[in-house]
């Protein structure tokens, strides 16, 4: 029997590290609601540590994280050291949050925050995980300040898997920021602020705007900024809708509208709307609510949390993102065929989520293939993660981000619910795709490797069956629990 | 579809299946839970003709049955053979993929490791299941992403691994084909009694009339058998994986070792626990939440040493799962003497892989009283009789902190 000594040299009792240093305040990005509360920290005497993960490594804008990148980014990017100093220049709070005693670090994401609470009560204390270039490691915080921002929106439409289209987040951060923008004529999708303010941007950096698409019949953002953009001769095509996005080798050509029309473009611009980035607050556990007209999914009330800037929400300006994201994603649906590709990384096509089907390299027979979200839905609501693993939407390496949206849109309206009635497929940490030697912990404890065990470390439950309660089995327990630690 | 280094069986799954028609016809059986251990009881009984209802608090396979690591290797289960039988035909027998592929590797990257292996290769050639030797050299042929690091392995010429969260659906969905009902969303609250059996099961969503009962409610089952009065001992507890962007496809994608459980995915994802665990209050309600911790970054050392060519792979995600044990961490399968129509089920932890043939035992005891393919006397819940209250403390498997756990 067991050792009945009672400790359990293989739970997780104090293995989980301390954290390597530790803060007043720990600020998550380093945008303007950021740098201001992490100036306003180091004001108050607190030691405050802010981080940034711009610029982000080309590998991962390669795989549209953070933002909605669509490939159009120059070489410039793969060049780390440009692309730090470009990122420092393009902000000058940054150096006077250095100088105000705040210590600054770049090119660093933070893809965890873990505290304990229901279901786990092993951490030394509260923690962020951070990762460089270089490596990963965690940090203790007082305070926690989240100013992530928020992300691009992307639904499909045909042609829309191919590099070129991409989202004005991302071409925000590389006209703006990265000065690393490689399309030369943009079709924008949208036409409320951020996509008029997108286009406005995009003129004022040189890049040729062909126009905004809108599937509304007017404009729909501020006047002004409507104005603005009439007077810059951009035109609107108003009740209208990308049908599809042409293009070759190098990804878009051109794009035809649902009212025949042909534009000559490299770059699809997808301005319909920006989500609040929740993934820190949502895989740590934390709360989160519905709220259309900030954008979406934004943080509940997280005691110990705040947020700030746009992660907490878009600025209410009175207008519904969600009704208006909804009605595009409609549109976008109807102009969409069976086989268009809904998850890039995992290639789900619309048909094959809808009807709950595995990919294709599984057999269908004949009881499978008459599944579908309907059959599904008679046991009940759908849950948007068990469909996630059998269907393998949001499965990829680019974290969901390209179709967690727009797969919760096309839930809801197959179910004929609102959005909301399917709820957003859960993130889970690490928030950022890290590869395993950057978020391995290569200095663990001794206590850990030692303590460390397959399954449990139960030397009675791998004795074999037939020598249970023979001599053996005490044999047999003594050679296995023997191997388990490294 | 049998094995090289398994005895042949006995008969094929269709015979046996041709072999339980109707031998439950018009028996009413409540299965209360709906993970895997429930959902292949119960698609059993169905292949047997019984009326099968299947109660859940929350969806099929949400908990450990739809997480885990997805092996079906267990040799040292009385239940293995009926594992390596069922396992390569379930495909077929359910109508739905379960990605299940054949064979394992495990290999080595420390001399302690190699050491333990060599021994469990012993152990399993001594009861005449078949496992070859490797030199390093012949795992890096094998392994594509093995390293320079690994002193060698051993290949079971049995086993295999399949994706839970696939394989529970195929089960339920199975089960549905069969005329079974599963309902969802519907937490058991209490049994109705007469005569020593159990006549009814009361749930959130309504009563539920039964000729027997199975509870295999996983951690839950504790709370659920101390409304029939019978003591269950289990101690839950979390437990942590993590999962990488899909690698080139190994000829087998069941590789582990290095103090990991897991495999290559059908699509390529690394997918691999291991490690320390937690234990927490087993509680009636189910777990409040799931959370992982920075454990992923120790997964991930682990990972990268046993696959040194994958080291550059991103992570994409970790999760965790609330499993049970039993004080010696063998399942619990056992027909109850009062109320004597009740079955219970818990594999302490290791229920995934042998589900096929946990089903079967589990269909045996409701029908029949006894299993008919093998001996499962030790697996009794008398062997627990007379434990002492503090049997978790006594092996340390108690929460840290209750009050934060809670």
């Amino acid at each position: 029997m067991h050792a009945n000594n009672g400790t359990d040299p293989h739970a997780i009792g104090t293995k989980l590290p301390a954290p390597e240093a530790r803060y007043d305040m720990v600020v998550v990005g380093a945008g303007p609601a950021g740098l201001a509360a992490a100036i306003a920290g180091a004001g108050e005497g607190k030691s405050v540590l802010l981080i940034d993960e711009n610029p982000v490594p080309g590998a991962a804008m390669g795989n549209d994280v953070p933002l909605l990148f669509g490939g159009r980014m120059t070489t410039g990017t793969q060049n780390a050291e440009r692309m730090l100093e470009t990122v420092f220049m393009s902000e000058p709070q940054l150096e006077a949050a250095m100088e105000a005693g705040v210590e600054v670090l770049l090119g660093t994401s933070a893809w965890g925050v873990y505290r304990n609470g229901p279901g786990i009560t092993g951490l030394p204390e509260n923690v962020v995980a951070l990762a460089d270039k270089d490596r990963g490691w965690i940090v203790g915080y007082g305070e926690l300040v989240l100013a992530t921002g928020a992300r691009d929106l992307a639904i499909g439409f045909p042609g829309w898997n191919q590099p070129g289209v991409m989202g004005a987040a991302a071409l925000e951060r590389l006209l703006a920021h990265y000065e690393a923008f490689a399309g030369k004529r943009v079709l924008i999708v949208g036409s409320h602020d951020l996509a008029l303010n997108t286009a406005l941007l995009a003129r004022e950096k040189g890049v040729d705007v062909a126009g905004l698409v809108e599937v509304r019949s007017a404009p729909q953002g501020d006047a002004a900024l409507a104005e603005a953009v009439r007077a810059a001769q951009i035109p609107f095509y108003l009740d209208d809708a990308p049908a599809e996005a042409i293009g070759g080798i190098d990804g878009v050509e051109r794009v035809r509208l649902r009212s025949g029309a042909v534009i000559d473009v490299d770059t699809v611009v997808l301005a319909i709307g920006l989500v609040p980035s929740i993934e820190l607050i949502d895989a740590m556990g934390g709360k989160r609510v519905l709220d259309g007209a900030r954008g979406g999914y934004i943080p509940g009330d997280n005691a110990g949390v705040t947020c700030v800037g746009d992660c907490a929400g878009l600025a209410d300006t009175g207008f519904d993102h969600v009704e208006y994201r909804m009605e595009w994603a409609g549109e976008l649906g109807k102009l969409s065929a069976p086989d268009t590709i809904v998850c890039q990384c995992e290639e789900v096509t619309r048909a094959d989520l809808l009807g709950v089907q595995p990919p294709r390299y599984l057999e269908r027979p004949a009881p499978m293939a008459a599944r579908s979200l309907d059959t599904l839905i008679q046991d009940g609501p759908p849950n948007p993660d068990q469909i996630k693993r059998l269907t393998r939407a949001g499965m990829g390496v680019c974290q969901g981000r390209r179709c967690r949206d727009q797969v919760a849109m096309m839930l809801a309206m197959a179910a004929n619910g609102p959005f909301g009635s399917v709820p957003l497929a859960t993130h889970r940490a690490p928030v950022r795709p890290l590869p395993l030697r950057i978020l391995a912990d290569w200095e663990e404890s001794e206590e850990m490797r030692a303590g460390w065990d397959v399954w449990f470390g139960i030397p009675t439950q791998w004795v074999p069956y037939r020598d249970i309660d023979t001599p053996r089995e005490r044999e047999h327990q003594t050679a296995i629990a023997e191997g388990w630690s490294l | 579809m049998t094995y090289v280094g398994m005895p042949t069986p006995r008969e094929t799954p269709q015979e046996t299946m041709a072999k339980i028609a109707g031998t439950a016809a018009k028996m009413k059986v409540v299965i209360v839970g709906g993970g895997v251990s429930g959902l292949s009881a119960g698609w059993w009984l169905a292949r047997s003709g019984a009326e099968v209802t299947v109660l859940d608090k929350g969806i099929v396979g949400w908990e450990a049955s739809g997480r885990n690591g997805g092996g079906a290797s267990h040799y040292q289960s009385p239940l293995f053979e009926e594992e390596q039988r069922m396992w390569p035909h379930m495909d077929a027998l359910l109508g739905y993929p379960t990605e299940h592929q054949q064979e394992r590797l495990v290999i080595a990257v420390s001399p302690k490791q190699l050491n333990q292996y060599h021994y469990l290769a012993k152990m399993n050639n001594d009861m005449g299941y078949r496992v070859d030797l490797l030199s390093g050299d012949q795992v890096r042929a094998m392994v594509p992403l093995a390293g320079d690091n690994c002193l060698g392995g051993m290949h079971y010429r049995f086993g295999g691994h399949a994706n839970p969260q696939r394989s529970v659906q195929a089960y339920a969905w199975a089960l549905q084909d069969l005329g079974g009902r599963i309902v969802q969303h519907s937490p058991v609250t209490g049994f109705e009694t007469e005569g020593g059996k159990v006549v009814a099961v009361h749930a959130t969503s309504g009563r539920y009339e039964c000729d027997a009962v199975v509870v295999a409610a996983g951690p839950q089952i504790q709370a659920l058998m101390a409304k029939l009065g019978v003591e269950v001992p289990l101690a839950a507890a979390r437990a942590e994986m993590i999962v990488t962007e899909p690698a080139p496809m190994m000829p087998i994608g069941g590789v582990d070792g290095n103090g990991l459980y897991g495999r290559q995915t059908l699509r390529g994802n690394l997918a691999y626990g291991g490690g320390p665990h937690e234990w927490l209050e087993t509680l009636q309600a189910g777990p409040p939440a799931r959370p992982s911790s920075p454990l992923t970054r120790n997964l991930a050392r682990r990972v990268a040493e046993l696959f040194p060519k994958a080291a550059h792979l991103n992570v994409i995600r970790s999760w965790a799962g609330i499993v049970e044990n039993t004080p010696d961490g063998r399942p619990i399968i056992d027909r109850m003497g009062d109320p004597e129509n009740v079955t219970v089920i818990t594999m302490s932890g290791v229920g995934f892989g042998l589900s096929p043939a946990s089903g079967h035992a589990v269909r045996d005891l409701v029908v029949d009283g006894q299993c008919s393919f093998t001996d499962i006397a030790k697996l009794s819940l008398s062997r627990f009789d007379g434990i002492g209250a503090d049997w978790r403390e006594q092996r340390g498997w108690q929460p840290a902190k209750p009050d934060i756990a809670a």
